[in-house]
C-alpha cells in the first residue's frame, strides 16, 4: 500500500539547554497552525523522548540563545539539519519561514495523498479474496499469497463497499463514520449482520452481482419499449437505490459491475500471479 | 525504574470524524505541559506514505498515541510495515472519549490500564 518510502519533513520545536521556551499560548498557536498545513512537529526539551529520525529533513526551530550554524549533518549524511531562528514571528510568519524552507530545500511537502483507503485487519483477514473479486478499481492485490492493499490511490473516497462484502469484518476505512468499518470494537450483532448478508446474496440467486445487473437489465429492457429514457433512468435509479445504500456502492461502481466469471478469474488471477516468499 | 512514554498526538486533519472540541483541547492541554512528544497532521497520511517516523515509533518501548479506535491505529502502523508491540503501547481514542479524560490519560507519567468498554461508556455519560 506504500507509496513511496520518503521521508517527510520533520520540524522540530527546540525548547532545550541553549534556548528560550515559547509560552504555552505562543507554542500552542504555532503547533495549530502548522498541523493545519500538514506539517509533523516535535517538541523537543532536554529530557523528553521523542522519536528520532534516521533518514530525511529536520528543519529545528527555536528561540536561541547561543548563536547556532544553519546547517548540520547526521555522521553517516543521512539526516540533514536546518536550524532556524523563531526570534519574534507570528505563527503565520513562521509558516511563511517553513514553506520558504521547504521551497528552497525542495523537500516533499506535506499532503499529495488521497485519506480514503482500506486497511486490513489482519487478526480476522482469512485471505478469502471477495474484496479483490469485489473491487473494481484493482486496489487489492495479492503478494506470496497474502492479500495487500497494492493501489490505494485507486479507491473511491468514501465507497466502503469492499469492507461490507467482506465476510469476516476485516476491512477498516479509519476515516468512515461509523463501526465497525472505523476500526471500532466489532461486536456480535456486527456479525450477526455479516451472516445476513450472505443469505440475502443467497436469496437474490446466490450472486449479488448477477441480481444487480439482472434488476438493471429488466429495467432497462422494460422502458427501451417505452421509448422513454427519462422514465427508464428513473426507474432503474430507483431499482437499485435500495441494494446500493445497504451496501454503500458509489454510482460509478453499480455501473461497472463485472460478470461473476470475471469476478473468479480475477481472483484466480491474483492469487495464480503471487510469487512464493524468497526463501 | 519505569519507562517515560512517548507521546504521538493525531491532529485527523484531513477528516471531521474526531469532534473538533477534542482535539483543540487535547492539543492545547499537550502544549501547556512540560512534556516533549510527537505531534502529526494525520496519521493515516504517514501510513498512506510509509513513513519511516512510524518505524521509530513503533520501536519506542513505551508509547502512547492519541488518535482514533486502538483497531484502526495498529493495523494502520502495520499497513506502513511498522507494526506496535503488543505491549508498552497505550491508545488514547480521541473518537469516543472526552477532552478531559483523554487529557489525563495523554499526560499520566504512566500507561493507563483500561477496560475495553470503558471509553464507550464514558461517551454514553457526556452524550
Amino acid at each position: 500500500m506504500i507509496q513511496n518510502a520518503a521521508p517527510a519533513l520533520r520540524i522540530v520545536l527546540y525548547e532545550g539547554v541553549g534556548s528560550q521556551p515559547l509560552a504555552a499560548p505562543e507554542r500552542l498557536e504555532l503547533f495549530r497552525a502548522l498541523l493545519k498545513k500538514g506539517y509533523q512537529v516535535t517538541r523537543a526539551l532536554k529530557d523528553g523522548g521523542v522519536s528520532a529520525i534516521q533518514e530525511g529533513l529536520l528543519l529545528v526551530l527555536g528561540r536561541f540563545t547561543e548563536t547556532r550554524p544553519e546547517l548540520a549533518e547526521s555522521h553517516d549524511g543521512k539526516v540533514t539539519v536546518h536550524v532556524r531562528e523563531l526570534g519574534e514571528r507570528s505563527p503565520q510568519d513562521v509558516v511563511a519561514l517553513v514553506e520558504e524552507v521547504v521551497g528552497e530545500l525542495e523537500a516533499k511537502a506535506p499532503g499529495g495523498w488521497k485519506p480514503w483507503f482500506p486497511v486490513i485487519d489482519y487478526d480476522r483477514c482469512t485471505n478469502c479474496m471477495q474484496c479483490l473479486s469485489f473491487c473494481l478499481f484493482d486496489v487489492y492485490g495479492v503478494e506470496n499469497k497474502k492479500l495487500k492493499v497494492l493501489n490505494q490511490n485507486n479507491c473511491k473516497t468514501d465507497c466502503p463497499a469492499c469492507s461490507r462484502v467482506c465476510p469476516e469484518v476485516a476491512i477498516l476505512f479509519p476515516k468512515y463514520k461509523q463501526g465497525p468499518i472505523n476500526g471500532d470494537k466489532i461486536d456480535p450483532e456486527d456479525l450477526r449482520r455479516e451472516a445476513m448478508k450472505v443469505d440475502i446474496s443467497a436469496l437474490l440467486g446466490g450472486d449479488i452481482y448477477a441480481a444487480l445487473r439482472d434488476r438493471s437489465d429488466k429495467a432497462k429492457s422494460r422502458f427501451s419499449k417505452e421509448r422513454d429514457e427519462d422514465r427508464a433512468l428513473k426507474e432503474r435509479q430507483f431499482c437499485l437505490t435500495k441494494l446500493q445504500k445497504q451496501l454503500d456502492i458509489p454510482d460509478e461502481v453499480l455501473a461497472s459491475l463485472p460478470t461473476m466469471e470475471q469476478i473468479q478469474a480475477k481472483a484466480a488471477r491474483a492469487l495464480g500471479s503471487s510469487e512464493e516468499p524468497a526463501s | 525504574m519505569s519507562q517515560v512514554p512517548r507521546v504521538l498526538y493525531c491532529h485527523c486533519a484531513y477528516a471531521r470524524v474526531v469532534p473538533e472540541d477534542v482535539k483543540e483541547a487535547v492539543l492545547e492541554g499537550l502544549t501547556a505541559s512540560e512534556l516533549a512528544f510527537d505531534t502529526v497532521a494525520d496519521l493515516c497520511e504517514l501510513a498512506a506514505k510509509g513513513d519511516p517516523a512510524l518505524k521509530q515509533l513503533a520501536q519506542a518501548p513505551c508509547l502512547k498515541i492519541a488518535a482514533c479506535y486502538p483497531r484502526a491505529v495498529k493495523w494502520l502502523f502495520s499497513a506502513a510495515e511498522a507494526p506496535l508491540a503488543t505491549e508498552g503501547v497505550e491508545f488514547i481514542n480521541l473518537r469516543v472519549l472526552n477532552a478531559e479524560t483523554a487529557l489525563e490519560r495523554l499526560l499520566a507519567p504512566e500507561l493507563t490500564t483500561v477496560i475495553e468498554a470503558e471509553s464507550t461508556a464514558i461517551l454514553e455519560e457526556t452524550a
